[in-house]
């Protein structure tokens, strides 16, 4: 897969988030996918459960509903700055890829502090239009410690 | 009246006889931290330190803390679980250094490779002769009077607990029966981890402990208890207080005459949005697993342990204090070692409830920040809980502040206040 196409992807997702166009999030992944944020530890402990866990684009439609309507919490957004694409390899037509981020999240205060460091695991494939869209997207953060609350996703 | 907290005079008096009132400067006094690590967390009471699950095997360990006291939680060749102080006797290093691992025999100190059994003890002292009969330890000096503090420790239905003190009662005792057949209720079989977690949190750790005890709160703060009717304070339920105020139980019963109950929108309350809908339900999509109809838990034990059952979704939480207004807590979410895969995959969807992240429990993150901030200026003020009334007796509602009515008891009464 060409690694230029991957680039665009996580591209328009860190400008999706950074910029709160939240309602535009599910749609960077398959209808049927996974989407979790856990940390290194549990990854490495085979500890599957996740401070986010969604298995259809429908929940991250409830993610997004919740952090708009239902959740209380301090205004704050986030500034991704994503690495580059390493390919790993390609199962059942899809690329294994990993990246690393860094999350800045920029609290209503004027606070610009480091919020998480780690990688994405990925599986990305084309859908019915061609456009690449995520299969899987697994935030592994480098810690586990979690300032207050995680309301926007990684 | 004139309350305000006067340094100079120690301890300080409690504003009114009372357990509806509490002085802010609880939240600030760094004296008043101090006493509270070694009269709460190093006094006559029971600390959550691991899961039996997380050191099945001999040499199996966990690193934990005991409010600021840091220990090593280990199991013995005798199949006992041991604790004592992640100290070296010799000049004070932690002795290990990992979250947790396996030891096989023996801990030992990085510093200077003094070594310690699996019951604490202190067995080597590296070069103790000297070298060619030059150095070393006097040959009067006693190994065995030079061990890291010991500490108690206790199971229940595979959480394991740590006392200081020798003056703690039997776990059964502490705890009270009422509160005990809670633990029993959820605890009922061997369990597996899921997942940990830490959330940093911007405030004292008794915001937090508040928090958690506080019935009232739950449904008018979270939009997804009301809405989802997880728990409202018009279904069935009520708090259960231990006759000495500091552990508490609180539970909702799913009741089908709530369905129509219009009392949240009569209040114009937030939290019941009837035009909030869940896209993927599969979310709360529930089994009843303990028999009855109890579909929220939530119980505390004095100081800072949390058993929570929200729905399938299980996890402890243990509060860590960390001066006067920083905490963490640290989140275990868990399974039963039978579940199968559907079973499974219900509680990692669920999870989505609790959790830093979580849909029902990410205010309690910054709720305590809020109360932090807001009271930075007054230390001579005091917060008002009067809800229900002012006793600490169980309730059968759960429109009542009992439970924390009788945190204050408890906290009184072991700080001597």
């Amino acid at each position: 897969m060409d690694v230029g196409l991957l680039v665009t992807l996580n591209a328009a997702y860190a400008r999706t988030i950074d910029n709160e166009l939240f309602e535009q999030w599910p749609e960077l992944f398959h209808e049927a996918c996974l989407y979790k944020v856990t940390t290194a530890e549990n990854v490495a402990q085979g500890l599957a459960a996740g401070v986010i866990y969604a298995d259809s684009r429908a929940m991250l439609r409830d993610r997004v509903s919740a952090l708009r309507k239902a959740n209380i919490y301090e205004r704050q957004r986030y500034r991704h700055i994503v690495g580059l694409p390493v390919m790993l390899g390609e199962t059942n037509g899809a690329a294994d890829v990993e990246t690393p981020f860094l999350i800045v999240r920029i609290m209503r205060g004027g606070a610009m502090d480091v919020f998480a460091t780690g990688c994405y695991r990925d599986k990305v494939k084309p859908d019915a239009t061609g456009a690449l869209r995520f299969v899987e997207r697994i935030a592994i953060c480098d810690g586990a410690r979690f300032d207050t609350l995680v309301a926007i996703p990684f | 009246m004139d309350i305000r907290h006067n340094e100079t005079v120690w301890p300080p008096t409690w504003p009114e006889d009372s357990v509806t009132r509490v002085p802010y400067w609880v939240y600030q006094d760094p004296a008043n931290y101090t006493r509270e690590l070694s009269r709460l967390f190093e006094g006559p009471t029971w600390n959550y330190v691991c899961l039996e699950a997380d050191i099945p095997n001999k040499g199996d360990f966990r690193t934990n803390v005991v409010g600021a006291l840091p220990v090593i939680v280990v199991r013995d060749a005798s199949g006992a679980i041991n604790c004592f102080e992640n100290r070296c006797a010799h000049r004070g290093a932690l002795i290990a250094l990992d979250d947790g691992g396996n030891v096989e025999n023996n801990f030992k100190c990085i510093y200077h490779a003094w070594s310690y059994d699996l019951g604490g003890n202190l067995r080597g002292i590296a070069f103790e002769r000297g070298i060619n009969g030059i150095g070393g330890m006097p040959k009067d000096f006693k190994r065995e009077t030079f061990s890291p503090r010991k500490l108690r420790t206790t199971t229940l239905n595979g959480l394991v607990f740590a006392t200081l003190s020798d003056d703690t009662p039997p776990i059964e005792e502490y705890l009270g029966a009422e509160i005990l057949g809670r633990i029993e209720r959820v605890l009922n079989r061997p369990i597996k981890v899921m997942g940990r977690f830490t959330q940093a949190l911007p405030n004292n750790w008794k915001l937090y402990v508040e928090n958690v005890k506080d019935t009232y709160h739950a449904s008018l703060l979270h939009l997804f208890f009301g809405t989802f009717r997880i728990t409202r304070l018009t279904q069935g339920g009520g708090v259960l207080v231990s006759p000495d105020g500091g552990h508490h139980a609180s539970y909702t019963i799913d009741k089908a005459d709530d369905r129509q109950s219009t009392a949240y929108r009569d209040q114009g309350i937030r939290t019941e949005d009837k035009d909030y809908t869940l896209a993927d339900p599969s979310l709360l999509d529930t089994v009843k697993e303990f028999g009855d109809d109890i579909q929220l838990q939530i119980l505390s034990v004095f100081p800072g342990f949390i058993l929570q059952q929200i729905h399938n979704c299980l996890a402890v939480r243990q509060v860590v204090p960390c001066g006067t207004d920083r905490m963490e807590l640290r989140w275990t979410y868990f399974g039963f070692a039978d579940d199968p895969p559907e079973m499974t995959t219900r509680r990692l969807k669920q999870q989505n409830l609790v959790g830093p992240a979580g849909f029902v429990s990410m205010e309690d993150g910054c709720v305590g920040g809020f109360v932090q901030r807001g009271i930075a200026a007054a230390g001579d003020q005091i917060s008002v809980i009067e809800m229900g009334g002012d006793t600490t007796e169980s309730q059968a509602t759960r429109a009542t502040e009992a439970s924390v009515r009788g945190f204050w008891k408890a906290y009184r009464d072991r700080m001597g206040y």
